[in-house]
This record gives C-alpha cells, sequence and structure tokens, in this order.
C-alpha cells in the first residue's frame, strides 16, 4: 500500500539530513531493513490511531525543537548511593572521560560504533530484530528509524550474574540536540543483570532499548526521567523473554513537555514474569504518554502493568495498553492498572486499555481510573494536624504507591519516594 | 475546656437544619458523654467541632480554652488541642503508620512554635504506647489502617490520641464495630488517659461502652438539641427504656 504523498513527504523530511553509523555486514543489512520499514510506515500523524492522543509533531519536525537544559543542584545525582558502573551520554553521544571503566561492571559493553564494524557478532540477532518484531500489529515507525539512524548506544551482554549494575546518564548540554540512541541487551541463560537510567538527555531524544532475556535470565530496569522540563522524548524498549525469566521495568518521570515511552514486550517462553510500571508526575503543559503492548505467546507467563499519575494545572497524562493473549497461551495471568490522580479541574487523562485474548484459560484483569484526592482523607490527616498542602503531598505519594512498590530494591525504592516527594515539596513552595 | 453555645448547624449543599441550638461545656479534667438515637445530630456535632467540609454554622459558637474554634482549619484546631477519634478511621495505602504518627506529632509541635521530637524520643513513646494497646511492630510498620480489622482501627485511633496527648478528646462511636474484649482494650486506653488537664466527649449510641468509660456528666441528644443532661444514672435509664421516653417526657 502506497503512503500518501504528504506523509512520503514528512518522512523523506525527517530522514534527510539523518546519516548511519557506517558498519559491517550485519549492522549494515539491519540498518537497510530498517530504513525500508520506515519508508514503507512512514513517520505517524496525529490522524493515526495510535497517535490520537499524543501529538507527534515535534518528533517528526526535521529540526529538532530547541530545549532549555535545566540543572537542578538542590539534589545529588540520582542513583549515587548504589554501587554501578556509570557510563556517561552528552546530547546522545557517549563520554568516556566522563564514564567509569565499563569492564568494572563484569558484562561485555561495547560501543554500536565499534562493534558494528565487526563481520560477526551476538547482536546480529538482536539489533533491529526485536524492533522489527514489534512493528506488528501496530506500526512503531520512531523506533525503525532509530534502528536506521542511531548515531551511538551501547551492545550489553551479560553470562552471569552482573558484579555491578549498570547506569546509562544521559545529559543534556546543547539546547538543540538531536539525539538518536540505540542499545541492545542480551541476558544470557541464567544471568542476571540491572540497567539504571536516568535522562533523557537531549533537545529531542529517541531511544530503543532492545532487551534479550534468555531461559531463567532476570532483568532489571530502573528509570528516572525529570528535570529538563523542554526536551521531546520518545523511548522504546521491545523485550523478548524466554522461559522462566523475569523482566522488570519500572520508570519514573516528573517533568517534560512530551514524553512517550512504549514498552512492548513478547514471551516466548514458558512460566515467565514480566512487570512494567510507572509513576509520573506533571504540572502546567507536561505531556506524559505510556504505550504498552504486551504479547503472550507461551503458556503459564505473569504480565502485570502499573501506572500511576499525578497531574495538575492543566497537565495531561496518556495511557494505551494492551494484552494480547494469543491462541494456546494458556494459564496467562495478566494484570493491567493504570491510574491518574487529576489535581485540578483542568488536568486531563486519557486512557485506552484493550485486552485481546485467544486462549480459554487464563486470568486477565484491568482497571482504569481519573480522580480528584480523596476528601475523607485529607481530612482525617489534617484533623491530625497536618497542614492542608503537607496531606495532600502524602495522599499523592500513597496514590502512587502501588507503582513505586514494583520496585524490588528497597535503597531505590526508597530513593524513587523521596524524589517524588522533594518534586512534590519543591511545588509545595 | 470546652464551651458550645447556642450553636446551629445546616447542611452546606442543601437546607437541611442539623444542630438547632446545642449548649454544652466540657471542664478539664470530666468525662461527658452524648447519647442519642440515629440521626439526632451527634456525629455531626463532632464533624463541626473538628473542621470537616460541608457544614454550615448559622449561629453560636464553640471555643477550645477559649479560642475561637469554628474559624480554624481542621489542623490549627488539632494543634489547640482538639481531638477527635473518627467513627470509621479512614484506610491510606502507601502510608506507613508510623511515618503518620511522626508527621502528626511534628506538625502539631510546629505549629504550637514548639521543637519536633527526636527520631530516638519518638520510636521509645510510640513502642510504650503500642505496647499498652497491644498493637505490634508489624501494625505500627503497615500503611495506615490498610487492611486492619475493626478492632485494630479503634485501637490505632487510641494510640494517635495517646502519642497526640490532646487536652480535649472526642470519640464518636468509637465502640461500634467491637467485640467486648476489644472494647475492653480501647477502655483502658482512654481511662489511662484521663487526667486533670484533659477533657473528654464521649458520642454513643448504647450504654455499653460507659460500663467501661465511666462519664461524670450524660447527654441525650434528640434532633439536633440537646434534650436532658444528668449523671451516669441517666445512661442506665435509656438503655431500659429507650430514648422514645424520653423525648415523650421532653415534649
Amino acid at each position: 500500500m502506497a503512503l500518501p504523498q504528504a506523509k512520503l513527504d514528512a518522512t523523506e523530511a525527517r530522514i534527510s539530513g539523518l546519516s548511519r553509523i557506517p558498519g559491517g555486514a550485519w549492522l549494515d543489512a539491519a540498518q537497510g531493513a530498517a530504513l525500508e520499514r520506515v519508508l514503507a510506515m512512514g513517520v505517524p500523524g496525529r490522524r493515526d490511531e495510535y497517535w490520537r492522543f499524543t501529538d507527534p509533531a515535534a518528533l517528526n519536525a526535521p529540526e529538532a525543537p530547541t530545549a532549555a537544559t535545566m540543572t537542578v543542584t538542590d539534589e545529588a545525582p540520582i542513583f549515587d548511593e548504589i554501587d554501578r558502573v556509570k557510563l556517561v551520554f552528552v546530547d546522545g553521544m557517549f563520554d568516556a572521560e566522563a564514564s567509569d571503566d565499563p569492564r568494572l561492571a563484569g558484562v561485555e559493553i561495547e560501543r554500536l560504533a565499534e562493534a558494528g564494524k565487526t563481520d560477526i557478532h551476538w547482536a546480529r540477532d538482536v539489533y533491529g530484530m526485536l524492533e522489527a518484531r514489534g512493528q506488528s500489529p501496530v506500526q512503531r515507525p520512531f523506533a525503525a528509524l532509530n534502528t536506521a539512524f542511531a548515531q551511538d548506544g551501547l551492545l550489553i551482554r551479560a553470562t552471569g550474574k552482573a558484579g555491578r549494575h549498570v547506569h546509562l546518564v544521559y545529559l543534556h548540554e546543547s539546547e538543540s540536540s538531536d539525539a538518536i540512541l540505540h542499545h541492545c541487551i542480551k541476558v544470557e541463560e541464567g544471568a542476571e543483570l540491572t540497567v539504571l537510567e536516568n535522562g533523557p538527555g537531549a533537545a529531542r531524544f529517541n531511544k530503543v532499548m532492545e532487551v534479550e532475556v534468555a531461559n531463567r535470565a532476570t532483568f532489571n530496569h530502573i528509570r528516572a526521567q525529570g528535570r529538563d522540563h523542554e526536551r521531546r522524548a520518545m523511548t522504546h524498549i521491545f523485550a523478548r523473554l524466554g522461559a522462566e525469566s523475569l523482566f522488570k521495568s519500572f520508570t519514573m518521570t516528573a517533568n517534560g513537555v512530551l514524553t512517550r515511552n512504549e514498552a512492548v514486550i513478547e514471551f516466548t517462553g514458558d512460566n515467565a514474569s514480566a512487570h512494567v510500571a510507572g509513576a509520573a508526575m506533571g504540572d502546567g503543559d507536561f505531556h506524559h504518554d505510556d504505550t504498552v503492548f504486551i504479547t503472550h505467546d507461551a503458556v503459564n507467563c505473569e504480565s502485570r502493568q502499573v501506572y500511576k499519575k499525578v497531574l495538575r494545572n492543566g497537565a495531561t497524562g496518556v495511557f494505551q495498553g494492551k494484552i494480547l493473549v494469543k491462541a494456546g497461551a494458556q494459564k496467562t495471568d495478566g494484570y493491567q492498572m493504570s491510574q491518574a490522580l487529576l489535581l485540578d479541574d483542568d488536568a486531563q487523562f486519557l486512557a485506552k486499555p484493550e485486552l485481546e485474548i485467544y486462549a480459554d484459560d487464563v486470568a486477565c484483569s484491568h482497571g482504569s481510573t481519573s480522580g480528584a484526592i480523596d476528601e475523607e482523607a485529607l481530612f482525617y490527616l489534617r484533623a491530625r494536624g497536618v497542614p492542608k498542602a503537607e496531606a495532600t503531598d502524602m495522599l499523592t505519594l500513597s496514590f502512587l504507591a502501588e507503582a513505586i512498590q514494583e520496585i524490588g530494591d528497597e535503597t531505590i525504592r526508597d530513593e524513587i519516594h523521596d524524589r517524588l516527594e522533594a518534586w512534590l515539596a519543591r511545588r509545595r513552595g | 475546656m470546652l464551651e458550645i453555645k447556642n450553636l446551629h448547624v445546616k447542611l452546606e449543599e442543601e437546607d437541611k437544619a442539623i444542630l438547632k441550638g446545642v449548649n454544652l461545656t466540657v471542664e478539664a479534667g470530666k468525662v461527658h458523654a452524648i447519647m442519642g438515637p440515629n440521626g439526632s445530630g451527634k456525629s455531626t456535632l463532632s464533624y463541626v467541632l473538628s473542621g470537616k467540609d460541608g457544614y454550615e454554622v448559622t449561629d453560636g459558637s464553640a471555643t477550645l480554652l477559649g479560642e475561637d474554634l469554628l474559624s480554624m482549619d481542621p489542623e490549627q484546631r488539632a494543634a489547640a488541642g482538639l481531638f477527635l477519634a473518627f467513627q470509621y478511621p479512614v484506610e491510606i495505602p502507601g502510608v506507613g503508620n508510623m511515618t503518620f504518627l511522626r508527621t502528626a506529632v511534628n506538625a502539631q509541635r510546629k505549629a504550637r512554635g514548639e521543637e519536633e521530637m527526636s527520631s530516638a524520643d519518638f520510636l521509645k513513646l510510640v513502642r510504650q504506647k503500642a505496647k499498652e494497646l497491644e498493637i505490634d511492630a508489624d501494625m505500627l510498620k503497615r500503611p495506615v489502617n490498610t487492611g486492619f480489622s475493626g478492632g485494630e482501627k479503634k485501637r490505632n485511633e487510641i494510640l494517635q490520641m495517646a502519642m497526640l496527648e490532646p487536652k480535649m478528646c472526642i470519640l464518636d462511636e468509637t465502640d461500634s464495630g467491637l467485640d467486648v474484649d476489644a472494647m475492653k482494650l480501647v477502655a483502658q486506653g482512654v481511662n489511662a488517659l484521663r487526667d486533670a488537664g484533659r477533657g473528654f466527649l464521649v458520642i454513643t449510641h448504647y450504654q455499653r461502652l460507659l460500663n467501661h468509660i465511666q462519664p461524670d456528666v450524660v447527654h441525650i441528644m434528640s434532633e439536633g438539641r440537646i434534650i436532658k443532661t444528668g449523671g451516669p444514672e441517666l445512661a442506665l435509664e435509656v438503655e431500659e427504656n429507650g430514648y422514645a421516653d424520653l423525648k415523650a417526657e421532653v415534649a
């Protein structure tokens, strides 16, 4: 099916200034195939069903919109207390000087540009492969564009339990940076890896993370997005899960005029678990979109989605979440919860929860709500002497608690909780 | 301590008078009980005194130690020394009971211009008070009232009261939903707090709580007014004859 001319033009305009990392055969082939996908799909427009709630214009524009950088100095850098290897990207490019020695993590870490030159590499079976699988039944053009034109990224492979967490730090220094980053992660059979991220760090940020979790492997992901409010970010996580594997991903978001985080997860082995969760809070022109697609194509797998948003002063929250249970994926246990706390009448929450089930022996539940602060609870706290503003914050954190609880590590959980609390306190004045 | 004069209250949303001229004085060191049938305005009185939204005071006054309660926010009333033990304590998932208690204690101290309680002092005090109320460490750690049984919720109210050391305590139907053992425990907690500087207003539908918390004065409330005041024997009279006789007598 040929694309409408306008869409074709927009797509060509979007990619005209982009260049590919010169690579060996495997990378070259992956980039080429991705470019074909981009040209076949075209960049999305507001009239595309999947983009009904989030305007992709700023992501489509040939030039990145400028975005002021912001440095908050009243808080220590996040995850500072965690034993981890810090790998720093500045405006989407790896900065070896600012980073720790990657070898300290006890896992293989290579830059895409270098590994891409090799003739043969494990990433050949991951790079662009999981992204391509995730293009059906719903198209994700920005992910294909990323595969074709990524400027940088890391290839990370864990073969045992990683000695340290891998912490990817994205700094934003240029007001007009346009970053395209692509990471591939492979957690081999029985191995265990935790990846921490904070950023996004660029005026426009397009990031793809493909994660292959082999049988009995564990992958943990905790991400903090915040600070530079004006940046536009589009991120994708594509995960393929083997038998008895565990995948967990949590995202905290505070601030951001445009953030869309997509998680596309596929169960291919039996008895595996995937938990994805998010806690987002925003003010004013904040726009945050969580789009999740989980495909159950194996027996006795469990998936859990818990997304909570706190919105005020006209902020917008979007949730599009789907659980697809294929025929034969018996004993599937699917849970999906998306909720928004609207702190005033101007805030809005747009939700599209979906279940599509072709197996007959499954348990799936989903719920989506939006509401205001519970007046009874507010009065209860005030009657105990807690001032109204502080009580409202306590109830806001209480609302987010179910999502924050999804973080397994107590130290990280407390830190995320404290960050959210501090964000609220700053707005209390 | 607590002085209520000619208090008239209607619902904010509709033209419905609930309290129609309540007069009541609770002295320091005394326990007053208010009894009355459902719908007589007992709970409304407790809510209006503690500052809940949804009510409009159309006439009269209420003061605590001479300060005008009705012009204060709920948190100011609490800091001034007023405490309401809720009939239905609210569940707050995600906020630890201990965190909540410490926030409340220190918020009140701050409002009064006092120094905040140190973590060590707080922990010591809360453990001691909790033990007296048979509240275990797990209950202190769990989110506020979340998943608590009826008895646990009421004991938790009394624990808050013990920690906050208010001057004037209002107990709203604290006996509802309690079995005899739980009621004894709650009553013990209340009795332990009785002292010369503290006043109590115990609101109850039934006389049985008053076997465990001996009142000095008993008031009967009906249709938004206090229709009769007497000693503890008045509660027994109600138990025996019901409210209908009293109402008839006053009418």
